[in-house]
């Protein structure tokens, strides 16, 4: 019997453009393509907390932008505002409240979450009308195609596309596999 | 060039569903999981848990199916080849409903590239994920001068409706009637479940085939390898 097939691996490795958690020297690194109005990406980032917290020192993680804009309407305008909030140092800051707020991603909940973040909003504003990261969110997007990002969310595990399930327990086992 | 994928000789007349709960249980499918980050597999596997269209609930608002999957198990899996038509073919003509009242031949797409993306079932969890992803795409495809259609033997109407739920951007044709005569045509209609097999042709200008793929039925076989087949194309000659 032949083998079906092989699972896709990340094209784009993983660099100083990337937004990481973890010590660049972890084991493991798990990357994550997600669009921030995806209820499974929701759903995954209650998951990534503990798997993280589990992990420790081992892991190290990565988000990169994969907006479904067709079917999840505020998706692309809510990577734009995280990418502004990473602009003024605070992604991952921006990355926690547009998951924890998943139904109300409208332009003014996105203003809301960068006051409340103390950024600088004309700033913020002036990036998200300009659409000042399109060529970075247009990266993300077609380093995820090339790399075998099918849907959201898409994980990767030390370059390799993971196909299971990304219940607490799944990733465990996936990421524990290459310590 | 062709891709060829494994086929499995052990499966039956209901290997759509044996690939889906297969797959399922798998966790392959990122859209047939449970959302739940405790859930275990066996919870995932339960009607009401399961999803499907990157991020649409499977037999929620839109009308789909009740998400129901028979629990079946797979054949034993073997060699056997798919006869799609390999690279160098020229492309058979063919002129199918995109709506009920408009039709769209292969001679529309002369002088331009062609993705011909022949799929089993509007609505099936794989398909609609395929396809939504194809949408995301379309302006890459459209920068590297190809048109993309979806091919099905769903009726137009069929169509329509999943075209409109799915917000899809692209003509998708209705294989109809008769019968999967275009997937025929290509060499990629399974007569076992009645349906076209989950097959990709790029054709270029002249309407010669330039690649193919068929991949396992419920397997999204992305928009990777479409990408690589416009890319290593020779540039269309600039019209003077």
């Amino acid at each position: 019997m032949t083998a079906v097939f092989e699972r896709p691996r990340l094209t784009e490795p993983v660099g100083e453009r990337d937004h990481v958690l973890g010590p660049a020297t972890a084991p493991v690194t798990l990357v994550e393509y997600g669009d921030y109005e995806c209820p499974f990406c929701g759903a995954a980032h209650a998951t990534l907390e503990q798997v993280r917290q589990v992990m420790g020192n081992d892991l190290r993680f990565v988000y990169r932008h994969f907006p479904l804009t067709q079917i999840h309407p505020h998706a692309y305008q809510a990577a734009e505002a995280a990418e502004a909030a990473a602009a003024q140092g605070r992604f991952w800051e921006m990355h926690d409240l547009l998951f924890e707020n998943q139904d109300r991603l409208g332009l003014r909940d996105l203003i809301g979450y960068a006051g409340a973040l103390d950024l600088d909003l004309e700033r913020f504003v002036t990036d998200l009308r300009g659409h000042a990261y399109a060529g970075r969110l247009r990266e993300d997007f077609l380093s995820g195609v090339r790399s075998g990002v099918n849907g959201t969310p898409t994980f990767f595990v030390n370059g390799v596309r993971h196909d299971g399930g990304y219940d607490v327990e799944a990733l465990l086992e996936a990421l524990r596999g290459e310590l | 060039m062709r891709t060829r994928w494994v086929r499995g000789r052990g499966f039956d007349s209901r290997r759509l569903h044996l690939w889906l709960s297969q797959a399922q249980r798998a966790g392959r499918l990122r859209h047939l999981q449970s959302a739940g980050s405790s859930s275990s597999r066996r919870e995932r596997d339960t009607p009401e848990q399961t999803r499907t269209g990157i991020g649409q609930p499977f037999g929620g608002s839109d009308g789909a199916s009740s998400g129901t999957l028979p629990e079946l198990e797979m054949g034993e899996p073997t060699d056997e080849r798919s006869d799609a038509l390999p690279a160098g073919t020229p492309a058979p003509a063919f002129e199918l409903r995109s709506t009920p009242d408009q039709s769209v031949r292969l001679g529309d797409f002369s002088s331009r590239r062609l993705i011909m993306a022949f799929y089993p079932a509007d609505w099936s969890p794989v398909c609609t994920d395929q396809m939504a992803l194809y949408n995301e795409i379309l302006p890459e495809f459209q920068r590297l001068g190809a048109a993309l259609v979806g091919i099905s033997i769903d009726h137009a109407w069929c169509h329509v409706a999943f075209a409109r739920s799915r917000n899809l951007h692209f003509p998708l044709l209705a294989d109809f009637h008769p019968k999967g005569d275009v997937a025929q045509a290509y060499g990629v209609y399974d007569d076992e479940i009645g349906m076209s097999e989950r097959a990709l042709f790029v054709i270029d200008e002249e309407g010669v085939i330039r690649w193919s793929q068929v991949s396992p039925i419920g397997v999204n076989p992305g928009a990777d390898g479409i990408l690589a087949a416009l890319e290593s194309m020779p540039a269309a000659p600039v019209a003077a």
